[in-house]
């Protein structure tokens, strides 16, 4: 499904990602973890097409498209989402305004009949149970005075309502209480299918107990250093960073 | 030596050719003390503090004639699905054919010149106390020569069934209007004003319009202006307003284009448990310039102001906003919001904020913030990302920043009117 090719890029002339390779397939669960300033916000930034970072070298092809030639709007209408670290708030947009238009943007994209009022509304119902996020807040501004956890269920209830192919989760955990976090992992877990697939972003392993990955990657340095199953996170909470380093030094 | 003419001599020797010999004595006088002021005043440059980002030279510079027109179509300027009594205004003058007013008791409503040779206990009182000023030669200008206007005056405890929409018209090209209206809330009354400030036809027409609005003890006065003139037309307006006890005043000004636009507002507070609400959005487009001046005068205790000024800016246009408040000494315990936000959607677009507190009082909660800038790209990223282009992402957010500034406009259809609007300058 995605599949990155020795990406290099900067920003502001200074390169953070030093050759990516990391292939994804269809209903994998993925986790990159590593030490801060490794390159993990860049990776997803550069994936979901922010401007302030160039990409200098590599590919990185999408279900057959070159990713890197899309629009933002264009790779989230192909499959692709990013749930933010840090989710903006934007007043006097309305969540559920905004993500009816998001949807029929991508069915347009997709030559595909616009959401009728009845069907949105009941997926709106459906998808915000799932993340049990108020149906008050669905009706408020996009963010607007939400807490820190309810702006990460917003982000996975967003998810939940694009369907998207490939969704990557950067750092959703940060911020979070274990009760919130048990309510976003739950939320993820639920809409993974065979079809899909998932790259999880974080620091910590403690999400990776709930949101169970296929492979662990360690980011270091702009690079993937270490690849493996799900006790690498283990064995990397146990040891520490340091215990990477101190492998890529020798 | 034969004295060379001065601009402000050209002006006032074209309306001069007015006659108002008709007019009883009382208005003639008010005419006659407002001539002598002029004798004394001079158009304002841009070293005059007040008038220091807005340039009338294109205005003073021209030759304006004062035109009277017969009928106009007036279909386009009707807001869809108001009931509303209509009143027309062409250049400056009242078309009593194009009115139409539902009459209900309580409710007198004629034009000036009518209400001028009949006039009511509160036209005596009211007309012309509002606008004693010397200091603003376009307030005195329309002092001296004011064709004609609208007076609207609800009796004590009368709720106005409709609201009353002036549809205040220019046609023709170097057209001077200058109407005068007269709104009076009694004790205890309700009304609801629009007025429409449009163009027909022809070009650079020049409006200076004057407003009295009386808000007695527990009344409530809502005037909402819309100014939508496509072309190069000028327009300098202003409100008098001065409120009584327990009284509640609200103004909605929705500025969509103008070559030159200046609205002066003039808010005296002059007792206590008042509510003052003034919001007003400006969409500044080609070479657009849009001066808000607006003034609130808490001269007593107890009292509540509000203000919200919103302006988008794009291509080379510019907006002004500078928002006076007073609290007087005597004025505790009031509460003064103000706020002006702007979005800046090209380079050279500009804005010009200046928010001024005079506090006296100690007691008081007053407020001010001013922000200027270009949209949030973060929030843009962020729509983009869930699929929206970024074309419709910009102009999500701008409808939502601009529809925020007219909330307090309680007439339904004249709501959807703006919004529409808002939408459609917003969606391409």
């Amino acid at each position: 499904m995605l599949k990155i090719e020795n990406l290099h890029a900067s920003i502001e002339d200074k390169e953070i990602l030093k050759g990516i390779n990391l292939e994804i397939k269809p209903g994998e669960v993925h986790a990159i973890m590593g030490p801060n300033g490794s390159g993990k916000s860049t990776l997803s930034s550069v994936l979901a097409g922010r401007e302030e970072y160039e990409v200098t070298e590599g590919k990185v092809d999408f279900e057959g498209t070159d990713l890197l030639e899309l629009a933002p709007e264009e790779r989230a209408n192909e499959g692709l989402f990013l749930a933010f670290q840090y989710p903006v708030e934007i007043p006097g947009v309305s969540n559920i305004n905004f993500l009816k238009t998001a949807i029929n943007e991508k069915r347009a994209y997709n030559n595909q009949d616009a959401v009728t009022a009845k069907e949105f509304l009941g997926m709106v119902k459906e998808k915000s149970a799932l993340v049990e996020l108020d149906s008050k807040l669905a009706n408020r501004s996009v963010n607007e005075g939400f807490s820190g956890g309810e702006k990460k269920r917003n982000e996975i209830f967003q998810m939940a309502m694009l369907e998207p192919k490939l969704s990557i989760l950067d750092e959703t955990d940060s911020g979070l209480d274990i009760d919130a976090l048990r309510i976003v992992a739950n939320g993820v877990n639920k809409l993974k299918s065979e079809n899909n697939a998932t790259v999880v972003i974080t620091h910590y392993q403690r999400l990776l107990d709930y949101i169970v990955p296929d492979y662990v990657h360690v980011l270091y340095n702009g690079k993937i250093v270490k690849s493996g199953t799900k006790e690498l996170a283990l064995e990397l909470e146990e040891k520490g960073y340091d215990w990477i380093k101190e492998e890529i030094a020798q | 030596m034969i004295a060379e003419l001065t601009k402000k001599d050209i002006m006032i020797e074209a309306l001069a050719r007015i006659d108002f010999s008709n007019e009883p004595q009382f208005a003639q006088e008010l005419r006659n003390s407002a001539k002598t002021d002029l004798a004394n005043m001079e158009f304002p440059t841009t070293k005059k503090e007040y008038w220091k980002y807005t340039r009338v030279g294109k205005i003073i510079n021209k030759t304006y004639t004062t035109q009277q027109v017969d009928t106009v179509d007036i279909t386009p300027y009707l807001i869809p699905n108001l009931d509303a009594n209509i009143l027309v205004l062409v250049n400056g003058f009242y078309i009593e054919s194009l009115s139409q007013i539902t009459t209900q008791e309580g409710i007198t409503v004629s034009s000036l010149s009518q209400v001028k040779n009949n006039a009511t206990e509160g036209f005596s009182k009211h007309f012309g106390t509002y606008s004693n000023c010397n200091q603003e030669i376009f307030l005195v200008l329309n002092n001296a020569f004011h064709t004609d206007g609208i007076f609207i005056e609800a009796a004590k405890n009368t709720v106005a069934e409709k609201p009353y929409h002036i549809i205040n018209i220019t046609t023709g090209t170097n057209v001077i209007a200058q109407s005068r209206n007269l709104i009076i809330g009694n004790v205890g009354a309700q009304v609801k004003v629009i007025e429409s400030f449009v163009n027909l036809s022809g070009n650079e027409n020049f409006v200076n319009n004057a407003t009295e609005i009386f808000v007695d003890e527990n009344a409530n006065v809502e005037y909402n202006k819309i100014q939508d003139k496509e072309g190069d037309h000028y327009h300098i307006s202003s409100e008098q307003v001065y409120q009584e006890a327990n009284s509640n005043f609200t103004i909605n000004t929705a500025t969509f284009n103008g070559a030159i636009v200046r609205n002066n507002l003039n808010i005296v507070v002059d007792a206590s448990n008042c509510e003052t609400n003034l919001s007003g959005l400006y969409l500044g487009k080609n070479s657009d310039h849009i001066d808000n001046h607006t003034v609130v005068d808490h001269k007593q205790p107890h009292c509540n102001s509000n203000e919200v000024y919103k302006g988008v800016l794009d291509d080379k246009s510019t907006g002004v906003f500078n928002g006076k408040v007073f609290v007087r000494q005597a004025a505790q315990i009031t509460n003064a919001f103000q706020q002006n936000n702007n979005i800046l959607l090209s380079d050279d677009a500009n804005v010009n904020s200046k928010p001024e507190l005079e506090i006296y009082a100690d007691d008081v909660k007053c407020s001010h913030g001013s922000t200027t800038g270009q949209i949030d790209e973060e929030a843009i990223f962020y729509l983009q990302s869930r699929g929206i282009s970024k074309r419709n992402a910009i102009n999500l957010m701008i409808n939502a920043f601009a529809k925020d500034a007219l909330e307090n406009i309680s007439i339904e259809a004249l709501a959807e009117y703006v919004d529409a609007k808002i939408e459609e300058r917003f969606t391409k």
